[in-house]
């Protein structure tokens, strides 16, 4: 998918003036968050095991090469088909391809961010293919015509009323106001187009390098129905998926399902090696495996940066976020988001248009402490700073005219002695012109120092600065 | 600061060259001016016994980020290690390196402690604080939900993104306010600066105290 330039200043400041969503933020994040500290506070060794997913994930990722063509060579001898597709576009007419050949009219699809980042929903609909989100979060933005907000929990920025409101009007349903009501319409639907669906569409959690099993995740059964009753099941997945060994799962795993929702282990988790055999009653006829670059591997290069691929997606990050919590998915403006999306959208989507997103964070780490994998997020946003600022020619963006000034001026007051002594006093001096000689703290200022005053009050300059009286104090 | 660690019998030294350690370049991203402050920092405090500084976020930089600013110059890099060995947030240097808790202080009222996200996170200075501010006769120490939420400061960005940096700040300062504490306390300048500026802005009657200033009450 090709995006514009992402707007996360404008996107963000309408967040944090909409009520509702700011409501439904803080009680979704501040629910997952307690779960998944309770989850963890419960397991001795939890730190040995994010340890260990890390050094699975580490090794994954520096032999990719290696692990991707075993991965490729063990689906072929279990009976699938195994596609490349270098980019979005590849990987959209890869799956097209597939339908279109097979003449399939109807698809069902359990939740994949590799999907969404693909935009695999529009392909399908703009060739007369009925395409279905069967999981509820999915299902639910589908309707509402929006892109996820939470890599886990897709409609969190939803309250119950708001998707009352949607079923009742898109469904031409009565306004039921209770999740159950909401549940049942739903899954009523749904079963309908699991059994009609000529072809079912998954993402991978995790793809075994050894056995050519690709493991999903889920808790509502629906990803286990889309890939079992279609007699086509078609598996996208970013190449950072693999691991190499099937025993890595039950690290993977009891990290994943604890950092998402706070569960010892999700409520499905499905091992899928291949379509179903001669022997076998069910299971679909087909398996393809799509696997999917899309700029991934431009990340490989960067020594700071590789780690970002160890992501296995579980949307800690985002709940933890003080950020996140604020500003929703949407002002992201692609279909990662929080943390985890801050670095990922500007090294897939490029610097340029993703510029912004390495600021939008207070570097506060609390993601790298959650994170189950222990990317260190904020280490990775103080390197795509630097590449925006000072990088490479064809991705340099700059830091804006004002706020280079503004740093080189800085820089200068503060290498300079002198100067910095100079401005000590001359700053005092038009302050107390600029207040009147109040001894309050400062209200109002001019700009650029408005963006602070505008809510906040700013300490005033002393008219004897520290170093000024150390001379006295030095003599005590 | 000074008064509290003199109390403490510390012999102590202030440089007038020193200005920055240039954190503020680093974090936006300017990080070749930044190693032009990096490096004077360290030619201005290469021969001290220990360096003392009251902010979590500046120790952070001299501790951990300066390692990343000159990973590619070894030279740099050893000095780097030399200086930042004996570079001690003040609650930190207080408790683990002077051993001290009880530092003779009183203040008569509730106080709640803000954790700053680099000495929590960075530097993994969690209890220590904590410890010296129970220490302090008089006070009824009292943790606030959401004591280790970062308060939206975060640099530049409370200025680049003022509204969602205050979003987050209103919900700092209303965990201060249901404490019903009289201080609220940390470490960090900028988290200081940016709580005590809504504090005052709000007409708050909670004073932003650094820890320093708690304990120099007597």
């Amino acid at each position: 998918m090709e995006i514009g330039k992402l707007e996360f200043k404008k996107d963000s400041q309408r967040a944090v003036n909409n009520k509702t969503l700011q409501r439904a933020l803080i009680y979704a994040t501040d629910r997952l968050r307690e779960r998944r500290k309770a989850a963890v506070e419960k397991v001795k060794n939890w730190e040995e095991l994010r340890t260990r997913a890390r050094e699975i994930k580490e090794e994954a990722i520096n032999n990719l090469d290696r692990y991707l063509e075993l991965l490729e060579s063990n689906v072929i001898k279990v009976g699938g088909i195994v596609h490349w597709a270098k980019d979005a576009e590849e990987a959209s007419s890869i799956i097209l391809d597939i339908a279109v050949k097979r003449n399939v009219k109807s698809v069902v699809k359990s939740k994949s961010m590799a999907t969404e980042e693909i935009e695999l929903n529009h392909v399908f609909e703009s060739s007369g293919i009925e395409v279905v989100e069967t999981d509820l979060g999915e299902y639910i933005i589908q309707l509402a015509g929006e892109t996820p907000s939470h890599i886990t929990a897709p409609a969190i920025h939803k309250t119950k009323e708001d998707i009352a409101r949607l079923f009742s009007e898109k469904l031409n349903i009565p306004y039921y106001p209770e999740s159950e009501q909401l549940t049942k319409v739903a899954r009523d639907i749904l079963r309908g187009k699991f059994l009609n669906a000529d072809m079912g569409v998954s993402g991978v959690n995790f793809a075994v390098a050894e056995t050519g099993t690709i493991v999903i995740v889920e808790n509502e059964g629906n990803a286990r129905l889309s890939t079992t009753l279609p007699k086509i099941h078609v598996a996208l997945m970013g190449i950072e998926k693999i691991i190499p060994r099937f025993s890595d799962l039950s690290v993977l795993l009891s990290v994943l399902a604890r950092s998402a929702t706070g569960q010892k282990m999700s409520s499905y988790v499905s091992f899928i090696s291949g379509p179903r055999r001669k022997n076998e009653n069910d299971g679909p006829e087909e398996f393809h495996l799509v696997i999917l670059d899309n700029g991934r591997s431009g990340i490989l290069s960067s020594n700071v940066t590789r780690e970002s691929l160890y992501c296995i997606r579980c949307g800690a990050c985002l709940n933890i976020c003080p950020v996140y919590r604020k500003v929703g998915g949407h002002s992201y403006g692609w279909v990662y988001s929080g943390p985890i999306g801050a670095i990922i959208t500007p090294q897939l989507q490029g610097l340029k248009k993703g510029s912004e997103l390495p600021f939008a964070s207070t570097l506060c780490g609390a993601c790298k402490d959650v994170c189950p994998v222990k990317i260190d997020i904020p280490r990775i946003l103080l390197e795509l700073r630097r590449r925006v600022v000072e990088g490479r020619s064809e991705d340099r963006v700059g830091g804006g005219f004002f706020q280079k000034l503004g740093i080189k001026l800085w820089r200068l007051s503060m290498e300079k002695r002198k100067i910095y002594e100079v401005l000590l006093p001359l700053s005092y001096f038009l302050q107390q012109i600029w207040t009147r000689g109040s001894q309050d703290m400062i209200k109002t200022l001019p700009f650029p120092f408005s963006l602070w005053t505008k809510h906040r009050d700013f300490p005033r300059v002393s008219k004897h600065p520290f170093r000024e009286r150390w001379k006295e104090i030095k003599q005590l | 600061m000074v008064k509290v660690l003199r109390r403490l019998g510390v012999d102590l030294d202030f440089h007038n060259d020193q200005t920055c350690c240039g954190q503020p370049a680093f974090n936006s991203g300017f990080q070749s001016d930044s190693k032009v402050l990096a490096r004077r920092f360290l030619s201005i405090f290469d021969r001290d016994e220990y360096i003392v500084c009251p902010s979590g976020s500046c120790t952070a930089m001299v501790k951990i980020f300066y390692m990343d600013l000159f990973r590619d110059d070894p030279k740099l890099l050893a000095v780097a290690e030399k200086v930042s060995s004996r570079v001690f947030e003040f609650s930190d240097f207080v408790v683990n390196v002077l051993n001290r808790e009880d530092v003779g202080s009183r203040f008569n009222g509730k106080v709640t402690y803000h954790d700053s996200c680099h000495l929590l996170r960075e530097l993994h200075i969690h209890d220590e604080p904590r410890r010296l501010i129970r220490s302090v006769r008089g006070v009824e120490f009292i943790e606030m939900k959401l004591h280790d939420e970062c308060c939206g400061f975060g640099g530049t960005f409370s200025v680049k993104y003022p509204d969602v940096s205050v979003s987050i700040l209103d919900e700092k300062i209303e965990s201060i306010i249901n404490t019903g504490a009289d201080a609220l306390v940390s470490t960090d300048m900028g988290c200081l600066m940016h709580i005590g500026g809504a504090l005052s802005r709000r007409k708050v009657l909670v004073k932003a105290m650094h820890i320093s200033e708690l304990l120099a009450s007597e």
